[in-house]
């Protein structure tokens, strides 16, 4: 207990200060749940490097933000809560959600919201693969993730519901073709938007191009001012939003039809 | 004319040995030795991924004044697999220099074996009357060693370079080895958590042959398959763990085959079908022959791996990268690891992150090992 | 004489529901159903019928029941019912009796004591419909080694290889020679192997000049009789086999009795309408293994080196032998023919007591191999009785690079298994040549059934794949770790190679 009382640096009012510095994770996430418990609402945490499931488990309001690389499952099963991370994250964020708000400076490794049912992703940099499989979405819970760079294959892989968005704006190749493969492979519902082209060998055979319609665009529209309240970007929004998008949806919603008789 | 019928011998029932593992590569470019601080601390700091039944380390660069020479890491059970052991060295080697290496007894680590070094050369006479170069004779006498030889196991077989590994936490094998008092210009990590194995040191990665070494973590379901073809080709697969079989092809295609390490990466992780058949016709040619002749060596299902030999430390991970791994550079250094916090650790700010896809290769290559003046050569390499 | 045989079989009818349609007397080819028009009734010749439900199936009112026969000797699992009757036919013919399709005595399988693993926490398995599971399979003759030359950074490839198949899926279909089966059967077969990207062997009686146009996916045979081998013939495949022997009859010659032999048939193998066409049993010119691979470079240099050659032989007991010898004879794959091969026509005897089960065969084949460091120079087929899909993973598991379909082929277009191919008096219009009854097989229709099967076990094949981890079939060949045996005897699992479930 000692320790964890050690890394508190600062405690007032509702805000706290974490020294996250040779903390095992168990550790980090018992204090963050104690002082959620007890009217913390915001809790800055530093030093922090590699500690999983950031996040996790919180029954309370609450607001973190993490300097240094959080480790693996980051926000898991998180219900509400919200949290920003100035680095990279690694493997597994935003793994069952179930709803609040995850703002990454930096780059999300692989297997990012798998299986989220609500709440939002908003990733500055680049994703990793496997992102946004089996994400769903149930009457008005609805995930969304947004991706500033460049997402890997197997993008919203056997994807139910929700919304994914590539903006392609950050990495090195700016405005290129996306070049991941297997994009949306078993999609059954949902959609993804990606601004600029991909191929249509690069998707998957359960996922195909729908042109945009005006209620695509409006909430392209809305999804992109909201991305750009949380980071600062060298592109101007409207550049963004003038920019041509396309639409990938899944050919029907019950792709195991034609397969088992 | 025809090979005998091969026997294999082994411990367990088990098809193969199940783990789980962390890696952990660090190399300096210009070939400056550094202490094991920082890798071990990096390694140690994933600790999720490992479960304290398996820890080791391949360091390079640490017998500079016996470079020239084979520097055997032997690990024996009991005195008396020593004995036979040495027999064979003695009667095929000139020894140099031969001594135990210095370990600390330790309650974390109950029942070590015996570990004791040789620093060799081949007998002139004898090699002179075979025929083959000295590489491959002292494959020959390892593999004899490692199946003749009951509790005998040469653990690493390189010049200039040595394995240090065995059941416990990476801390805690460095030290029990007393790693902090070598110095190497490249250093190779990895702590495991496997599922079938009760306390077999020479379970333990990374996995040597010669100056290759191997530290892996994953599972391939294409072991059978892989490890049948090695055997084909005159290799004995004794420790029973996919790691071997990696080590085994690298030997192979790299040091028989003379194949080169770009392709090799396609070879372990070929592209798709698909792919190959939209490349240009030269491409294509050359992509469909390695998966034909050298499907074999197809490693299938997930793995990232950390590949070393003298001058170069190779990461890859399997096409639809199931495992992670992540690399960074800073100044001269490079790093290859399975988690990027590890990396951030000893090195919180970095020149450039690498996130390497499913099958691409990263490459660190020294130009010669004391070269000063050239940058840091870091491939990403495309085909 | 008079007959002491039983009729197998009894032919019931309903007479309520019997409409008197007559299609039955007109779609058995045997003669079992007549019309008595003094009653206004269809009446049966039970002792005529061989159960091949053409007449149940085609019924419009499903009137009709064929049954075993109630009447039967006592019960005696030493004299079966089968050898008592084989006894009382050759009294009655005193020649040996023929059969067709494959052997169906019991004990010989070994499919059914193989199971497949599935991976499971330590190993993820793969799903087929998200994640890319290739079952291409590349067949044919592989350099030891590969060399490369590199310059300027740019790395180019030296050596060459030899010419080889590229099949879509490890499934091919086997050869059943024109006459045995008709044109119809080829034509579907051929067509059903372009759609699938696989090859359709066209067995030993020639090639039909209407199928020239499907050379790129067919493999031409070349077998004792050599009906029909000409340059053209050679050259109008993708592939040329050679073929010893087969699992249905290994020793003796193919046989086709002069019943099937049309004026079609005859033109194509170049032998007089009506003559029965024998194979001889041995290739006359292959007394050896040296002469073995005289022909085999004889073909070569027919074909100026650019097709692969391959050599059939049925499973005996020193296959292994005999597959390292023709491997390094020079061929360039190996198809083995198991026991349970089928044919038009042999001595039900040999069909049913020489020769081994594929399994075994191709386990042993595939370990000599691989003890002399050669296997992964020349390709291996697996033939013979492969039912399903599991069987053609477990096949690939043991060692085989692809297998050869051909009774499931039929079955999917039809057969029955009545096993009287050898009368040319086959009711689906399968195994006949007469002009006729071959109408009945429609090869628009048939070729696309074979698709669906093909298509079918694909699948199955993937997920299987998918189960055990691996996205790519070339991870599956030869590992026996993904087997394990059950009710099998050690000394069975040790030549299988294969564990005990549970192990």
């Amino acid at each position: 207990m000692s320790v964890i009382n050690n890394c508190i640096k600062k405690l007032e009012d509702n805000a706290a200060i974490i020294d996250a510095n040779e903390v095992p994770y168990q550790q980090l996430n018992m204090l963050l749940r104690k002082l959620s418990v007890n009217g913390i609402r915001t809790v800055e945490i530093y030093n922090v490097c590699g500690q999983r499931y950031i996040g996790t488990g919180l029954k309370a309001p609450l607001e973190i933000k993490v300097y240094g690389v959080p480790g693996n499952d980051l926000g898991a099963f998180m219900d509400g809560q919200r949290i920003f991370v100035y680095g990279n994250a690694q493997d597994g964020c935003g793994n069952t959600m179930n709803d609040g708000l995850i703002v990454v400076h930096g780059d999300v490794g692989d297997v990012a919201g798998y299986a989220m049912r609500g709440g939002k992703i908003f990733v500055k940099g680049n994703a990793g693969f496997r992102v946004g499989v089996h994400m769903k979405e149930y009457s008005d819970m609805k995930p969304i993730m947004i991706i500033g760079g460049k997402a890997g294959d197997f993008l919203g892989e056997y994807m139910a519901g929700g919304i994914i968005l590539v903006l392609g704006l950050t990495g090195e190749e700016q405005r290129d073709e996306q070049s991941m493969k297997f994009v949306g492979v078993g999609m059954h519902g949902g959609t993804i938007y990606i601004r600029g082209e991909i191929k249509c060998k690069c998707m998957g055979k359960e996922a195909r191009i729908e042109e945009t319609d005006e209620y695509d665009l409006c909430l392209i529209r809305d999804l992109i001012k909201e991305f750009f309240t949380y980071f600062d970007l060298e592109i101007s929004i409207n550049e963004v939003i003038a920019d041509k998008f396309v639409k990938i949806v899944p050919v029907s919603t019950r792709p195991y039809g034609r397969l088992y008789g | 004319m025809y090979a005998k019928s091969r026997q294999i011998s082994h411990h367990h029932n088990d098809d193969k040995i199940f783990s789980s593992c962390a890696l952990f590569g660090m190399i300096n470019l210009t070939g400056v030795r550094f202490t094991s601080r920082e890798p071990l601390r990096a390694i140690s700091s994933m600790r999720e991924r490992g479960n304290g039944l398996g820890g080791g380390f391949a360091i390079y660069g640490i017998y500079p004044d016996l470079k020239d020479l084979y520097a055997f890491h032997a690990m024996y059970m009991n005195l008396k697999s020593k004995e036979r052991a040495e027999k064979i060295l003695m009667r095929d080697f000139r020894i140099l220099l031969s001594e135990e290496i210095p370990t600390k007894g330790s309650n974390k680590l109950p029942n070590p074996p015996i570990f004791w070094r040789y620093f060799l050369e081949p007998e002139p006479s004898k090699i002179k009357d075979e025929y083959v170069d000295s590489d491959e004779y002292v494959v020959k006498r390892v593999r004899k060693i490692n199946i003749g030889v009951k509790g005998a196991y040469i653990i690493s077989s390189g010049k200039n370079m040595g394995v240090f590994k065995g059941i416990g936490f990476p801390e805690d094998i460095a030290d029990f080895f007393y790693l902090d008092e070598y110095e190497g210009y490249m250093w190779v990590c990895h702590a495991r958590f496997p599922t079938n194995t009760p306390g077999w040191w020479g379970g333990a990665h990374p996995f040597n042959i010669l100056d290759w070494s191997v530290a892996h973590n994953g599972e391939l379901s294409s072991y059978g398959v892989n490890r049948r073809y090695l055997e084909m080709q005159g290799y004995k697969c004794t420790m029973w763990t996919d790691t071997e079989v990696l080590a085994y092809a690298f030997d192979l295609l790299a040091r028989r085959h003379r194949i080169p390490i770009k392709l090799i990466a396609k070879i372990l992780a070929p592209p798709y079908w698909e792919e190959i058949d939209s490349m240009e016709i030269k491409e294509r040619l050359m992509f469909t022959a390695l998966r034909k002749v050298y499907g074999s060596l197809m490693m299938n299902g997930p793995f990232s791996i950390i590949v070393a030999h003298h001058g170069e430390m190779i990461g890859l991970t399997d096409r639809k990268k199931l495992r992670p791994l992540t690399a960074g550079i800073k100044g001269d250094f490079l790093y290859i690891s399975s988690e990027e916090a590890a990396i951030r650790l000893i090195s919180p700010k970095l020149d450039k992150i690498i996130r390497p896809s499913g099958g691409e290769m990263i490459i660190g290559r020294i130009k010669s090992p004391q070269s000063l003046e050239v940058p840091p050569l870091i491939r990403r390499e495309h085909i | 004489m008079r007959t002491y045989l039983l009729p197998e079989y009894i032919v019931e009818r309903d007479d309520l529901k019997c409409t008197r349609c007559k299609i039955c007397i007109e779609q058995c080819t045997y003669g079992v159903h007549y019309y008595n028009a003094a009653k206004n009734i269809i009446e049966s010749r039970s002792e005529r019928c061989v159960n091949c439900l053409r007449c149940v199936l085609f019924c419009p009112v499903n009137a009709i029941t064929v049954r075993r026969n109630l009447n039967a000797y006592r019960e005696n699992y030493h004299w079966t019912y089968e050898f008592i009757a084989s006894i009382k036919r050759q009294a009655e013919l005193g020649s040996a009796l023929l059969s067709g399709m494959g052997c169906d005595r019991p004990y010989l399988t070994f499919w059914d004591k193989l199971l497949l693993n599935a991976c499971q926490v330590t190993n993820p398995p793969i799903d087929p419909i998200r994640e890319p599971i290739e079952i291409r399979t590349y067949l044919g003759r592989k350099p030891k080694i590969l060399e490369f030359k590199t310059g300027d950074g740019d790395i180019e490839l030296e050596t060459k290889i030899a010419p080889d198949l590229c099949a879509e899926t490890p499934i091919l279909f086997a050869a059943m020679s024109y006459g045995a089966v008709n044109l119809n059967v080829h034509e579907a077969l051929a067509r059903a192997a372009v759609e699938c990207g696989t090859y359709f062997n066209c067995g030993e009686g020639g090639l039909h000049p209407n199928l020239y146009k499907y050379s790129e996916h067919i493999i031409v045979q070349v077998a004792s009789g050599r009906f029909g081998v000409d340059l053209k013939y050679l050259n109008a495949g993708a592939a040329i086999e050679i073929k010893i022997g087969q699992g249905a009859k290994p020793g003796i010659g193919g046989h086709l009795p002069g019943e099937k032999v049309s004026k079609d048939i005859a033109a194509v193998r170049m032998i007089p309408a009506g003559t029965d066409a024998l194979s001889p049993a041995p290739h006359h010119d292959i007394y050896s293994i040296e002469d073995l691979r005289q022909l085999i470079y004889a073909l070569k240099e027919a074909t100026e080196y650019t097709k692969p050659v391959a050599v059939k032989i049925a499973a005996v007991h020193n296959s292994a032998a005999i597959a390292s010898g023709i491997a390094r004879a020079g061929a360039d794959i190996i198809v083995l023919d198991g026991v349970r091969g089928a044919t038009g026509a042999a001595p039900k005897i040999i069909r049913d007591n020489v020769g081994i089960p594929i399994e075994l065969a191709i386990a042993s084949v595939d370990q000599r191999l691989r003890e002399e460091g050669i296997r992964n120079e020349v390709s291996l087929i697996a033939s013979g009785g492969i039912r399903n899909s599991a069987d053609v993973v477990k096949a690939i598991a043991l060692g085989a690079d692809a297998v050869y379909i051909g009774t499931a082929a039929l079955i999917a277009m039809g057969c029955t298994l009545c096993q009287r191919c050898y009368t040319g008096k086959c009711s689906w219009g399968i195994a006949t040549t007469d002009p006729e009854i071959s109408k009945r097989l429609n090869p628009e229709d048939a070729y696309k059934r074979v698709v669906n099967l093909v298509r079918a076990w694909n699948i199955e094949i993937k997920e299987m794949l998918g189960a055990m981890g691996m996205d790519s079939i070339e991870s599956l060949r030869g590992n026996r770790e993904q087997l394990r045996g059950v009710g099998l005897t050690d000394r069975e699992l040790k030549i299988l190679g294969v564990k005990m479930a549970g192990e």
